[in-house]
């Protein structure tokens, strides 16, 4: 394992031609072991229902918002429209409300995704293992649960009340989902939390290679999703630039080759097409992040959890992946029924 | 395309198909179908493999199937199956979807080495030829397990040259070779071999036929090194079948111990 002074030293690293160093190796590993392979997906919220408190985050229970659950007919609708963009691929999420959106709930739509899907994960609460392998049996393939944080003063500071506000529930959630049998994990942390990002770094660096000595059935995928500032909040995210996001991509490449590295429409256009050639492996496409944001008639009124900064349609992206020699993988696995090992 | 090549050689024979051409291409990690297609052709491959996972029956463009020639033999694999029974569920859905019924078990429960369970490769070879599936097994070299499989009813054993897109060649080199001695399936050697001469090595020792896949995908010209893989294993079956001379460590004079016995 990388040492925690590497890290650091690393994404203290201001020299170019250390940065191109860096750069060139993680384009290296990615293709030889992904070749030029990019699969897409796209989120859908289902709900914004919200039971912690999270200063960084627009759905906080405190937060005035419109609250709203898709009923199984709008989530018909809003799954058909995505469907009919070409994504096969869908993750679906919630705010973290185990009163709104409890297991029955996840199930239904789980159900209804089927429908339209070759793949489905979830982001949504963490849960107890039973509850991850009704979810498995019901078809899920994939289970996203950030720690945000691995910084445990940091983490206390920014979930000031609900179920998220207990650290360690959450640090253990992927050892509960491998357990359950998902075949996917997506780990990661939210870049601008801590001030520290070598130290965040590292520790998921450390869970993860927890994960794998563990559960090493498990295909692992890491996110670094950028905090965004959010209207009323009053939080300030700290900064945390390209530079160092691409340097993070990079390592993550080097000390994991073969774990999947996500990238969401929370970055601009020109930083992922760039950052495909360093180590991202899927990235969303045409993505909404308000809840039924795909086929309201006014979108503009509805409160998103963060703002899209890639607009690109699913057609402009595959666009440019072909144009730039890269492979658009839409599925990248076809749903068989799920039984838990015995 | 390949040379033909004027020997007694006989065709090899799986499940009572015969093909000429002894190098088998896998389709993941091409930077585009046309590279793909052209790269099926220039080798000649007669057999390619494809991850159910990546078949998009649903685009008819991006559908790898539609981009391998017709009268190729497909041979499609159980990549994501961890355990048997998912590699029977794969299986099914494959014919289901008209994929036929030639299989290449994959039971692999590490994501990060990407090592075939040998266990979970028997079980699973036990469930598909139980239920019909023309079954080629990828495992880990080893003379127990290849016994099990041929007795399983598998219709080859493939046996890792060494850990999969690595191009390390036959690190496993002297376990293959007993499983070439010992089993009286074809042994195609898959997994690892990243240079045309590793390909030529694993058939001069007598493998029957080798797959390749990351090592033309990810080459600069696909279809330049498929041919080059391709020739490289036909040059390798016929110096195998031309009986090479043993190599020697050191020089061999004629008859040094026994010589003086027919002195005159």
């Amino acid at each position: 394992m990388i040492s925690l002074q590497k890290i650091k030293n690393i994404l203290a690293q201001q020299k170019p031609e250390e940065v191109e160093r860096l750069a060139r190796e993680a384009n290296q590993i990615t293709q030889h072991y992904f070749g030029r392979a990019i699969s897409l997906y796209a989120p859908v919220y289902i709900s914004n229902y919200c039971s912690s408190h999270c200063t960084y985050c627009g759905f906080h229970v405190h937060n005035r918002i419109d609250r709203m659950k898709l009923t199984p007919d709008q989530m018909h609708k809003e799954m058909s429209h995505i469907a009919g963009s070409g994504i096969e691929n869908i993750l679906i999420l919630t705010g973290e409300s185990y009163k709104a959106t409890p297991l029955a709930y996840l199930k239904e739509a789980v159900e209804i995704a089927k429908q339209y899907f070759s793949s489905i994960s979830l982001e949504v609460h963490p849960m107890e293992e039973a509850e991850y392998r009704e979810l498995f049996e019901a078809g899920v393939d994939g289970i996203a649960i950030y720690q945000e944080t691995y910084h445990r003063q940091r983490y206390a500071q920014v979930h000031l009340s609900g179920k998220k506000k207990d650290y360690d529930y959450r640090r253990s959630a992927p050892e509960r989902i491998a357990r359950a049998g998902i075949r996917q994990i997506s780990m990661g942390i939210l870049l601008g939390l801590a001030d520290d990002v070598g130290e965040d770094l590292y520790e998921l660096f450390e869970h993860l290679r927890w994960m794998e000595k563990n559960f090493p059935g498990v295909e692992y995928s890491l996110s670094f999703p950028r905090l965004r500032p959010i209207k009323g909040l009053g939080f300030e995210p700290c900064s945390v630039t390209d530079l160092t996001l691409i340097k993070v991509i990079c390592l993550t490449r080097i000390c994991f080759p073969r774990v999947g590295i996500n990238l969401s429409t929370r970055e601009n256009a020109q930083l992922r097409n760039r950052a495909l050639d360093l180590g991202i492996t899927k990235i969303s496409a045409a993505s909404k992040t308000s809840v039924g944001g795909y086929t309201a008639e006014n979108p503009e009124e509805l409160d998103p959890q963060f703002d899209i900064q890639d607009e690109r349609s699913v057609d402009e992206i595959v666009q440019m992946l072909k144009h730039r020699k890269f492979d658009p993988v839409f599925t990248d696995w076809r749903r068989i029924e799920n039984e838990s090992a015995a | 395309m390949a040379i033909q090549t004027e020997t007694q050689d006989s065709p090899l024979t799986i499940a009572g198909k015969t093909f000429h051409n002894r190098f088998l291409l896998g389709t993941g990690k091409f930077r585009s179908k046309t590279e793909l297609t052209e790269s099926i052709t220039a080798s000649g491959a007669q057999i390619v493999t494809v991850a159910l996972r990546r078949i998009d029956l649903e685009r008819h463009e991006e559908n790898i199937i539609e981009h391998i020639p017709k009268g190729v033999t497909l041979l499609v694999n159980t990549s994501g199956a961890r355990n048997a029974k998912e590699a029977l569920r794969i299986a099914r859905l494959a014919k289901a979807s008209g994929c036929g019924n030639w299989i290449k078990i994959e039971v692999i429960n590490d994501s990060k080495y990407l090592l075939p369970d040998n266990y979970g490769t028997i079980k699973a070879t036990e469930m598909l030829v139980a239920e019909g599936f023309i079954v080629m097994p990828y495992m880990y070299p080893d003379l127990y397990v290849a016994r099990e499989l041929v007795k399983a009813g598998a219709a080859t054993v493939m046996p890792l040259g060494s850990l999969i897109g690595s191009h390390q060649g036959l690190k496993a080199k002297e376990f293959i070779k007993i499983l070439i001695n010992e089993i009286d399936v074809p042994i195609v050697v898959d997994a690892g071999i990243g240079r045309p001469s590793q390909a030529a090595e694993a058939m001069e020792m007598g493998a029957d036929a080798v797959l390749v896949n990351t090592a033309v995908a990810a080459a600069g010209n696909p279809a330049q090194i498929a041919q080059a893989f391709s020739l490289a294993t036909a040059a390798g079956r016929l110096a195998y079948l031309s009986k090479l001379p043993a190599i020697k460590s050191h020089a061999n004079s004629s008859s040094p111990l026994t010589g003086f016995l027919f002195e005159e």
